[in-house]
């Protein structure tokens, strides 16, 4: 406790880079995801090719990824911006079947009447379905922020500062107390992330909570 | 009017072969709905009435034919521009769940550029009209039940004033007692709307009682007849049509028969709270018990009344005819009444007099006379 209190400042910055190289690709990662999973949800044929690709993306080691970017994007191996693209890549893999999905989930009746009143593709999805499937996507997104806090901690490993570092170094220095730390501060950090996207989801739904009078 | 000239939808088949031999939802119909009529079109399933319905805002495209809307053919018209101006009703209303009742029903006004006082004014209306307590516009559809989803459905689609209405089955996901309500409220809205409306039912029951005019259509999208309820029912063109339309087609065309001017026998009355001994003076075993401003409440059995009439002493299954009504009206409300003399109620709901079926057949048989002399002379 007192080690945590000693070094509250540094614990603090990097818990700050923490959430700057995990939560950015979080909304990076929507934005690309959305319109992918909208693709997906219209065509089925470019759904399965969509969902496949994305869904092996997530299967590529993350360190191997961090190391593999900078050659193929001419950036320098410390640049954060190698771990910003990279969370993006995982954001946007588990991202895209649940914005699909979401969309995909609108009551078929709701749609039709959509239709019929005259909205056209583009106006029904932002003023119908999108709104509709934002439980879906928060859903998703809660699982996303919290792989991207605890993916991200690796990136200490290529010398990134972040809370990983407390792992690492508290490995290498035998000194346990220092990896709890970083444990909990990540935790923390996710439970954060959680909190903010369920008050984000619950002020974007007030209907969901509308129950029969 | 809504005009189909020759219009036919045909799927592919499930090999995606487009050689002319797919099934035909819809064979060559040509049919009118006339302005300011409910045209209902009926019949089983996979006899192509919703496809028919849908090809009239083009959210299926007819192979071939057209379909005109007031002399314009939809095929030229802006597909979202003759969508915004046709209501759409469906079966379980297709409410918007994330927008409020109000904000529901101003959805076509808002797309069609309506400012969002006017249009929620003109909803709010609405919403009243339909028959929703005005406090239901702030709720989400989740906390309305189906018969008052169903209303918003409705105020929904009459929210721009389209001249068009399409109905697909909108009340057949509701209990019956809800329905009847849904479809008399409608009736009179459309009394005081004079909408076309072109509406699909599987139920020739719901059909006779809304439509104007009846299509029926046979499996394979082919018009087998298209006709009056009156007349579909008295004169079906073949077995098909004979066997949908159903049973007790007879009494039910009654339903279409005006009842004539029959004089009615005068009813002695009691009040609720009558002693038991005025009740028998009466005379009949069955006495009618009305309220203060004469209307019938129900008939009670002199025999059972011990003190006094009370509400718990009447019997309730006989129906009330009015003299304004039908002479199937007229003949259940003898048929219902315990003491077989039915009960004849003005238009402003009290009592006129009272009628035996024997007394109603002949004017039944009066009326078969004068239909069958009217078809042979055609």
């Amino acid at each position: 406790m007192t080690w945590a209190l000693d070094h509250l400042g540094d614990i603090l910055a990097r818990a700050a880079q923490h959430a700057w190289l995990a939560g950015l690709p979080l909304v990076l990662g929507l934005v690309i995801a959305v319109p992918l999973g909208w693709l997906a949800a219209r065509q089925p044929r470019l759904r399965a090719v969509l969902l496949t690709t994305t869904g092996l993306l997530y299967t590529i080691p993350s360190l191997a990824l961090f190391i593999l970017l900078p050659p193929l994007l001419g950036t320098k191996i410390l640049d954060s911006i190698n771990v910003i693209i990279a969370m993006t890549v995982y954001t946007v893999a588990l991202l895209t079947r649940t914005v699909a999905d979401g969309l995909s989930s609108v009551d078929g009746s709701t749609r039709q009447a959509a239709v019929a009143m005259g909205y056209g593709a583009f106006a029904r999805f932002r003023a119908v379905d999108l709104p509709l499937a934002v439980p879906v996507i928060a859903a998703g997104l809660r699982v996303a922020a919290v792989s991207n806090v605890s993916i991200v901690s690796v990136a200490s490993l290529i010398g990134i500062s972040q809370l990983g570092y407390f792992l690492t170094d508290g490995y290498a220095r035998s000194y346990p107390t220092e990896v709890w730390v970083g444990i909990v501060a990540c935790l923390l950090l996710a439970l954060v992330f959680d909190l903010v996207i369920q008050v984000a989801s619950r002020v974007l739904t007030p209907w969901t909570r509308a129950v029969a009078a | 009017m809504i005009r189909f000239e020759g219009v036919t939808k045909r799927y592919a088949d499930a090999s995606g072969a487009d050689d002319g031999a797919g099934s035909l939802a819809v064979d060559d119909l040509t049919l009118e709905a006339p302005t300011g009529k409910i045209t209902v079109l009926v019949g089983p399933s996979g006899c192509g009435k919703t496809t028919t319905l849908r090809m009239v805002n083009r959210m299926i495209t007819p192979t071939s034919g057209t379909i005109s809307i007031d002399g314009k053919d939809t095929a030229s018209l802006d597909v979202a521009e003759l969508r915004r101006g046709i209501g759409y009703v469906i079966q379980h209303a297709g409410l918007f769940p994330h927008r409020t009742v109000l904000d529901n029903v101003t959805t076509v006004p808002r797309l069609l550029g309506t400012d969002k006082r006017t249009a929620r004014a003109r909803a709010m209306e609405l919403i009243e009209r339909v028959g929703l307590d005005p406090a239901m516009a702030r709720r989400y559809p989740a906390q309305l039940s189906g018969g008052q989803q169903q209303r918003v459905g409705v105020a929904r689609a009459l929210a721009a004033d389209p001249p068009v209405m399409l109905m697909d089955e909108p009340f057949s996901a509701v209990d019956p007692v809800v329905r009847e309500q849904l479809q008399n409220e409608f009736l009179r809205l459309q009394s005081e709307l004079g909408k076309t409306i072109l509406f699909v039912t599987h139920d020739i029951d719901e059909a006779v009682k809304l439509g104007d005019q009846v299509a029926v259509l046979r499996v394979g999208g082919v018009l087998a007849q298209l006709d009056s309820p009156a007349k579909l029912l008295a004169d079906p063109v073949d077995d098909f049509v004979a066997g949908f339309v159903g049973r007790d087609r007879g009494y039910r065309a009654l339903s279409f028969a005006a009842a004539p001017e029959l004089s009615l026998t005068d009813e002695p009355t009691v009040r609720l709270g009558a002693r038991a001994d005025d009740v028998r003076a009466v005379g009949t075993p069955w006495v009618l018990c009305v309220d203060d401003d004469r209307e019938p409440l129900g008939w009670v059995r002199a025999a059972a009344v011990e003190t006094e009439v009370t509400r718990t002493l009447l019997h309730r299954g006989g129906t009330v005819a009015s003299v304004s009504g039908s002479l199937r009206a007229l003949l259940d409300a003898a048929l219902s009444s315990p003491s077989g003399r039915g009960v004849v109620a003005g238009d402003d709901g009290r009592l006129v007099g009272t009628i035996r079926a024997a007394e109603v057949i002949p004017a039944i048989e009066a009326r078969r006379d004068s239909t069958t002399e009217e078809a042979t002379a055609r």
